[in-house]
């Protein structure tokens, strides 16, 4: 173990190196380029085995990607925003055929209006992918959850994203641990394949058309594949808790045992929401946060265990679900409440959007919000947090 | 040739198929309009032309002989019979 | 590289029966040949397109090789992906098999939308064969124009109308798009000249690097006309000029088949429903304009060839 200090990029980037995988096809984009770059100086100096692909989009990244994985390989690529829109066509492809590849994400929002910087638009639009999706609070979380990755996608055979907030996190540096090289190896362990094209001796099809008979039955399948995520990512987690001291879960409660109020957060802003709650904490308030680590799976039953007896809720979205409602994180932990009988009363907060800063005054105003509520005034269901009027 | 249709947890992974060349179990020779190839053994040069440009490799070909048509997946295109350098394969209508 | 039926004809076929393309299908003629050409140690990435849905209905595969299909316009990106695993693997030490790597695409796939990807990968420098099989349009929505579509052609989205006689662009030129890429080989074939085609297939596979064959595969049903046709249109192809049989290799042009003496490209036309049209009386200009631009990219290729370019 060594302490050393680096960007997630630059985090992610030495954990790509640790993992050694054998292709990995990627293409630049702000905020993400540092990861591609770092790795293919990794490649030139000889510190990796992989097969560097540098594609000319990103679509082709994750179509060479998809193919390199059906041919037996360990795979991973990096990309960001308007990149992994790009992918989306590709990235359906991917989980459907059972392939599991890592994507170190780098959460940028999308277009129009353009703009660089931080928030969940480009993960959320791939909500429905098929992939898993780890969103991390710092840069010693971003390394270790790639780490994890390749091992969850590699039981599961499914893909997942690795995402960490643009330029809060891709750009600052952090304190981390990391590990020695051949801990990463044994860890992660030798490279498993659902099947592969390479193959020519039991020749396959992968990717044939399917007509109204099978469709259906095949997406059951695979929808079946994610449900039975959660234990793995689980299991994984605590293996790598026991190894190395860390653990994340699928979601991550802070002082939320005996509180009647919580924020529901991800990303770097749970950072920031774990101070605000210290801070409240000393005046007596009895508030927490929930940091969601793993959007996909939807942690359901973890997240109802967690807020079951809570009286009020505010869960954070930086991202704008444009559907005339409430945003995707807030959506979601408000019909899993649905199904307890102590649901709290909920709020939904859009914020940051556009990488608008998330300072702690602004989170401790949400808490503001919700002792309004609790005095018996009324606010609106889903607000928007940091907008000028 | 309707195969019981398998249910989601008996399907490979990935939505792969694991059985090369499966469509034979899929006969298209009912797709035939009427007519199908017949071939005159005693004109056939064994040059094997029809075999190289059949689209459903459906020219029956062993021991370097050309030996007749597998009618189960022959569609009739009639390219076997228009390609013939010295007219040994007709296409004629097909019995009831 | 001499290429024998009979010895072929033993190897078994590796695009077996039981698909479901029209009968007649110019494109299954020209998969079916690459394969017997390519052999056994091979795996095949396909585009959307008629030849990946009509191979592959579920539980259903016509393939006798590994084959992977990912979406329409990513065929390319797929192979480079695929072959880019094998040389780390192979680095590795984990497979030691020497495998060609073809990817085939329709011109839709190949021609337009899958263009950057194409164009990406022969740049890139993968050891790959891709193969276009041009059926001069999209067939597998219904018969649409393409970049691949020559002038004067009626398609669903180009048709001969009362104001319009069909196609009024000329065909982009893929083969010379491909070759300008410096690639080591790239050549143009038909599936009539089969043994002009299975031999520059050969040539390409023993060749590093990536390679690009232009196949002209007909369409009996895009192209309007009876099953039985579809070699002798082929043929015809090549024979009016229109459809040169040629290869760049190593940057320069050589014609690998000439016709002896020049059919009129009237004679290929006339046997297409999808030029009807053109025989009106007010229309007969465009034939004519089509042979004058047949004669002219004619002559520009014979000006290569002479020149050793």
């Amino acid at each position: 173990m060594k302490v050393v200090a680096k960007t997630a990029n630059e985090a992610m980037a030495e954990a790509m190196r640790q993992i050694n995988p054998d292709v990995v096809a990627a293409y630049p984009i702000t905020p993400s380029t540092e990861i591609v770059q770092i790795f293919s100086r990794f490649v030139a100096d000889g510190e990796v085995d992989t097969e560097f692909v540098p594609v000319e989009s990103e679509h082709s990244a994750a179509s060479a990607c998809t193919g390199a994985a059906a041919a037996g390989a360990r795979v991973m690529t990096a990309t960001s925003s308007q990149g992994l829109a790009l992918m989306n066509e590709v990235l359906f492809v991917t989980p459907a055929l059972r392939l599991p590849i890592v994507i170190c994400a780098i959460n940028r929002t999308l277009s129009a209006p353009i703009n660089i910087h931080c928030d969940h638009s480009d993960t959320m639009d791939q909500r429905d992918s098929g992939w898993m999706q780890f969103y991390v609070e710092d840069s010693q979380e971003a390394y270790d959850s790639v780490i994890q990755a390749v091992r969850i996608t590699e039981e599961a055979f499914l893909p997942a994203i690795v995402s960490a907030d643009a330029f809060i996190l891709s750009h600052s540096l952090q304190r981390i641990e990391m590990l020695e090289d051949e801990e990463v190896q044994d860890f992660i362990g030798e490279h498993k394949t659902p099947y592969s094209v390479l193959d020519v001796d039991n020749p396959i099809t992968v990717g044939p058309l399917d007509l109204q008979d099978y469709y259906f039955e095949h997406k059951r399948g695979e929808a079946e594949a994610m449900r039975k995520t959660p234990p793995i990512i689980k299991k994984v987690d605590r293996e790598f808790g026991e190894r190395f001291g860390r653990e994340y879960g699928l979601i991550e409660e802070y002082r939320i045992k005996d509180a009647n109020k919580a924020i529901v957060v991800m990303g770097s802003t749970a950072g920031t929401a774990k101070e605000v709650v210290d801070t409240l904490r000393q005046d007596g308030e009895k508030v927490g946060v929930v940091k969601v680590k793993a959007f996909r799976p939807w942690p359901r039953e973890d997240i109802n265990k967690s807020l079951e007896g809570l009286e009020y809720v505010a869960v954070m979205d930086r991202a704008e679900g444009m559907n005339g409602f409430g945003s995707p994180l807030f959506t979601e932990v408000r019909s899993s409440l649905y199904e307890i009988d102590k649901r709290p009363d909920i709020y939904g907060y859009v914020y940051g959007l556009g990488g608008r800063d998330v300072k702690p005054r602004d989170l401790k105003k949400v808490f503001d919000d919700l002792k309004k509520v609790e005095s018996g005034k009324k606010i609106e269901r889903v607000n928007y947090l940091g907008v000028r009027e | 040739m309707a195969e019981k249709k398998r249910g989601w947890k008996e399907l490979p992974i990935g939505a792969i198929i694991d059985e090369a060349g499966s469509s034979e179990k899929f006969k298209t020779g009912d797709w035939r309009e009427g007519r199908k190839p017949v071939l005159n053994k005693d004109k056939c040069t064994n040059c094997l032309l029809c075999w190289i440009f059949c689209p459903d490799s459906a020219i029956i070909v062993s021991n370097n002989e050309m030996k007749g048509f597998k009618y189960d997946y022959c569609k009739g295109c009639g390219i076997c019979a228009n390609q013939c350098p010295i007219g040994a394969i007709e296409m004629v209508p097909e019995e009831e | 590289m001499a290429i024998n039926l009979k010895e072929l004809s033993k190897q078994g076929d590796f695009l077996t029966s039981g698909h479901r393309a029209c009968a007649g299908c110019g494109p299954a003629i020209a998969l079916r040949q690459a394969l017997l050409a390519a052999g056994k140690d091979t795996v095949v990435a396909n585009a959307t397109g008629c030849m990946e849905v009509v191979t592959t209905i579920f539980p259903y595969t016509a393939w006798k090789v590994p084959w992977i299909h990912s979406l329409f316009e990513n065929a390319a990106a797929t192979i480079s992906g695929v072959e880019a695993a094998y040389k780390a693997l192979k680095r590795k030490g984990k497979i030691s098999k020497d495998i060609n790597f073809i990817a085939f695409g329709g011109d839709g796939g190949t021609y337009d939308i899958g263009l950057q990807a194409l164009s990406g990968t022969m740049e890139r420098g993968h050891n790959i064969l891709y193969i276009c099989y041009d059926n001069e349009a999209y067939m597998n929505t219904g018969i649409q124009r393409s970049g691949a579509t020559p002038y004067g052609a009626h398609t669903t989205t180009s048709p001969a109308g009362k104001k319009i006689p069909g196609k009024t662009q000329w065909r982009k030129d893929l083969t010379e798009i491909i070759a300008a890429h410096d690639i080591p080989y790239v050549a143009q074939a038909t599936i009539s000249e089969w043994r002009d085609y299975m031999g520059k297939v050969q040539k390409a596979l023993s060749i590093k690097g990536p390679k690009f064959i232009n196949v002209l595969a007909p369409c009996q049903l895009g192209w309007y006309y009876k099953s039985e046709d579809t070699i002798k249109i082929a043929n015809l192809a090549f024979r009016t000029r229109f459809w040169p049989l040629y290869e760049v290799e190593n940057g320069v042009h050589r014609i690998t088949k000439e016709p002896k003496k020049a059919v009129p490209v009237e004679e290929w036309l006339k046997l297409q429903g999808r030029f009807r049209h053109l025989f009106k009386d007010e229309n007969r200009k465009i034939i004519e304009k089509i042979q004058k631009r047949v004669d002219e990219r004619w002559k520009r290729l014979k000006a290569l060839e002479e020149a050793g370019l």
